[in-house]
């Protein structure tokens, strides 16, 4: 019987060596949840037994249903019909399969009915997903917004609404975009008014681009302050669909369509607030988002995957000049550096999904309060660390794997020749699916921005010394790339220097996504040398990635250290416009 | 509410067959293939399992079978069996599905009042189809082949839309009442991943003593039969004397069925033929069987 986790060997090896001990200790309450839940794990064994079940099950539910059911999700597309939306059939299928399975409220509490998944376990599912259907990722990977009123939301909001999001009953959305605010959220101008008679608060306006916009339980942000223009005056909401908004219209898209992109109108719609008033942007949109960020992660790594596999079996398959085209030094050039990108991604995001799970453990320590004065700095100063590490991999999860996708895309297609560009092969939509996840929930571009501040504060200092002190008496054939990634770290630090001391901010800005790439690579020749020590095949990529991609460092290193302003200088020249 | 007991087996994987699937005498070498669970049978716990969901019911799970078959029991608790009962003794095996039927049915008998036994319509390993209506010949209640889909379900009346050749047919039925059940009756669930995290720790007494402490998460000090029950964890098994049979209608000694030789058949695809439903249709139908030595 297929499976997306049993029969996908890289999946294995990295949930083999997800080494989340700690983490699983602390969410499970040191495995006290299991004398009042009798699904919850008795101790860390169990634990991970129940995950790789879950694991299983999620898997052959992917392979076998929502993957076959993906092409028609496509063609048909999510509809709107006299002012509602309705997915498409196979869309209805996956979600119901998935709600029968109990894979709702994956990372929700127990006392919720969720399943209390360490995050970097529900994220496998998500990947998952996505591989099957990139668009059903977006409506399943919106359970987030569960998750961000388990985080901010009052006791009785979570009572309510909580135990619907894990039985799967509701979906939800997050209202941000307008027309006017995109990228730039601080411009939202949705206006939230209090309404003293009924003691409620109003929302008026219009949102754009609202994923899932038809869904039951919307978070919203609006305006709640009158008279403000920036985050400040921001608020979130929480909205349960009535007949005070309206679905105005669904968008036409390249890709992703069975995800339904609504625009709303809010009509004196009844809504509650979440958490504090003006935290709205600044706060919570902010927690939302990373989440969502990650999300869309995995999302790109599993169509980058599902790209990649069907690639590989028509290169297989496929016979030109008397051989099987796999067989063609091009072609298993692509396939091989495909592959190496797909595995290097998916260390990323795991490793960042894990950094979440420590952040919320230490929070979740720290919070109940049963510390001595000593350990209790011990936690907060290990979670003023983590949680910036956290908030610098998601932005470079994001940035390298949507990346990364649209790339696996292009080869996949490019393997297939002129076939691929028909719409008889998958590979033409996981292209055209692929496209939004590096614009959505931030583009590259500001990716970048997010993730260039925790680069030049060193965040990557204590990464680089934690994989060279494990190392350390075994680098084995890797000796002399630890010794030269020992010099790259010096370069990275000058480069960094070097875009910080110019007065103006224009040449840090141009050369950030440089100093980035710099930055990763190091991380990405460190992880798998250290990932070699377990399995032969990632020693190949290891040797391989030192070896075909590690040279870019130095080229990236000069083009920073070399401090041309030519283009910044001459932009408007060069393209033949006048600002 | 409904009480519902639903036969699965566990059956070898025909769809990976080696060369020692069979053993000389010509029957099945289960040690050589992996075992699922026989595919109608998990149609077969669907249908039962919808009627829960729908009007309330008790779903029992039962099977027949050695002491590993404990495995497709989990499975049903996996997807929202209530109770699963094991029957497994020495004496049943080399059943034929006389035997098998006869254990079933005291089975059956022995948990009082039940309104709708499901079966699978066959096992991928015998394709016999007997076993469900030897059963409820020997529960002396009707039985309904073929279930397409359930029509209506009302106090004690069921109707429901069966397959015949050619076509289809809707039958009402008086409770209780044996179904077969087919691929075609409905879409299997998965597991429950809340289920699974629970019964994954469901067990027979036998298999609470093969627990490897070093191997598995359990603490096998920790897990007694009495632990199991009040947890409701503890798989039931029913032998010989639980059931109070007769030993010489079980197993090898109670199957008259024996193998003489194995012949590689291929089947060939005939026409069907229709009769009409006429005193005259129905008496060229007979002479015809009779003819052939079908019947008589």
């Amino acid at each position: 019987m297929p499976n997306f986790f049993t029969e996908n060997e890289d999946r294995l090896f990295q949930f083999n060596n997800l080494d989340i001990k700690e983490i699983v200790e602390i969410i499970e309450d040191n495995y006290k949840q299991a004398e009042k839940y009798d699904y919850a794990p008795e101790n860390y064994k169990d634990a991970i037994d129940t995950y790789k079940r879950i694991l299983t099950i999620a898997g052959q539910i992917c392979a076998e249903i929502i993957d076959p059911l993906a092409r028609s999700v496509d063609e048909e597309g999510a509809k709107f019909k006299d002012g509602e939306v309705e997915y498409a059939h196979g869309t209805k299928v996956a979600l119901e399969t998935l709600k029968k399975a109990d894979l709702m409220g994956g990372t929700l509490p127990r006392v919720y009915g969720g399943l209390n998944l360490p995050n970097v376990i529900n994220n496998i599912i998500i990947e998952m997903v996505s591989e099957a259907d990139a668009s059903l990722m977006n409506i399943y990977g919106l359970q987030d917004i569960g998750v961000t009123i388990n985080k901010f939301g009052s006791k009785e909001q979570k009572d309510k609404y909580l135990p619907l999001f894990c039985s799967g009953e509701v979906t939800g959305a997050m209202d941000l975009t307008e027309p006017e605010a995109g990228s730039d959220l601080q411009a939202v101008q949705l206006k939230a008014t209090y309404d003293e008679k009924e003691g409620v608060w109003r929302l008026n306006g219009v949102k754009r681009f609202i994923t899932n916009g038809c869904a039951d339980i919307h978070l919203v942000l609006a305006r709640s302050e009158e008279g403000t223009k920036d985050a400040r005056g921001l608020s979130m909401f929480l909205y349960k669909r009535d007949k005070d908004m309206k679905i105005r219209r669904i968008e036409e898209k390249l890709g992703i369509h069975g995800s339904p992109t609504t625009e709303l109108q809010f009509n004196d719609a009844k809504a509650e607030l979440v958490g504090k008033r003006k935290l709205g942007l600044i706060k919570y949109v902010m927690s939302l988002m990373n989440g969502a960020r990650l999300g869309v992660s995995l999302q790109a790594l599993g169509i980058a995957q599902a790209a990649y596999n069907k690639a590989l079996k028509y290169a297989l398959e496929r016979k030109q000049f008397g051989q099987k085209i796999i067989e063609f030094p091009a072609v298993y050039d692509m396939l091989t550096n495909d592959k190496l990108d797909i595995e290097i991604t998916r260390s990323l995001i795991y490793y960042t999904s894990k950094l979440v799970d420590e952040t919320e453990a230490l929070e979740k320590i720290i919070e109940e309060g049963n510390l001595d004065r000593e350990s209790l700095t011990k936690y907060r100063e290990r979670l003023k660390i983590v949680s910036k590490k956290a908030d610098t991999f998601t932005p470079l999860s994001k940035y390298y794997s949507t990346e990364m996708a649209n790339k696996v895309c292009y080869d996949a297609i490019q393997v297939h020749g002129g076939t691929g560009y028909m719409k008889d092969f998958d590979v033409e939509r996981h292209y055209r699916d692929a496209r939004i996840t590096s614009i959505y929930e931030g583009t590259t571009q500001l990716q970048v921005v997010a993730a260039i501040g925790g680069i030049v504060t060193h965040i990557m200092d204590d990464e680089y010394e934690g994989f060279r002190n494990r190392a350390k008496g075994h680098e084995g054939e890797f000796i002399d790339v630890y010794e030269k990634l020992k010099k790259y770290e010096k370069m990275l630090h000058e480069a960094i220097e070097k875009v910080q001391e110019k007065k103006e901010k224009t040449y840090y800005d141009y050369m950030a996504r440089t100093v980035v790439d710099m930055a990763l690579l190091i991380w990405f020749a460190y992880k798998l040398m250290e990932e070699s020590k377990k399995s032969s095949k990632k020693s190949m990529l290891a040797r391989k990635f030192t070896v075909e991609r590690l040279p870019v460092f130095e080229a990236l290193y000069k083009k920073v250290m070399e401090a041309d302003e030519t283009t910044i200088r001459n932009y408007e020249e060069l393209l033949g416009i006048k600002i | 509410m409904y009480k519902i007991v639903v036969l699965v087996k566990q059956v070898p994987d025909t769809h990976n067959i080696t060369a020692n699937a069979m053993k000389e005498d010509g029957t099945v070498n289960r040690a050589a293939l992996p075992t699922i669970f026989n595919p109608e049978d998990l149609n077969a716990l669907e249908a039962a399992l919808e009627i829960k969901d729908k009007f309330g019911a008790e779903v029992t799970a039962i099977t027949m079978g050695p002491p590993a078959a404990a495995d497709v029991l989990r499975e049903c608790l996996y997807r929202g069996a209530d109770k699963v009962i094991l029957l497994t003794d020495r004496a049943f095996a080399g059943a034929d599905t006389l035997a098998t039927s006869y254990v079933i049915s005291e089975a059956i008998k022995k948990l009082g009042k039940v309104d709708i036994v499901f079966a699978g319509r066959q096992a991928i390993d015998g394709d016999t189809a007997q076993v469900g209506p030897q059963t409820a010949e020997k529960l002396d209640i009707p039985q309904i082949g073929y279930m397409l889909e359930l029509k209506s379900l009302k106090k004690d009346v069921i109707e429901v839309k069966r397959a015949i050749e050619n076509g289809v047919e809707v039958v009402k039925c008086k409770l209780p009442v044996l179904i077969t059940v087919t691929e075609q009756t409905n879409t299997p669930r998965f597991p429950s991943a809340k289920k699974v995290a629970v019964y994954k720790k469901a067990m027979t007494k036998s298999e609470i003593n093969k627990i490897d402490p070093n191997q598995s998460y359990i603490d096998p000090s920790k897990y007694s039969e009495e632990y199991l029950r009040n947890k409701g964890l503890l798989i039931e098994e029913w032998g010989l004397n639980d059931l109070k049979l007769d030993p010489s209608m079980c197993g090898f000694a109670g199957s008259p069925t024996k193998v003489y030789k194995i012949d590689s058949v291929v089947l060939e695809a005939k026409e069907t033929k229709n009769y009409e439903p006429t005193f005259e249709g129905v008496s060229t139908l007979i002479h015809e069987l009779i003819q052939q030595h079908i019947i008589g």
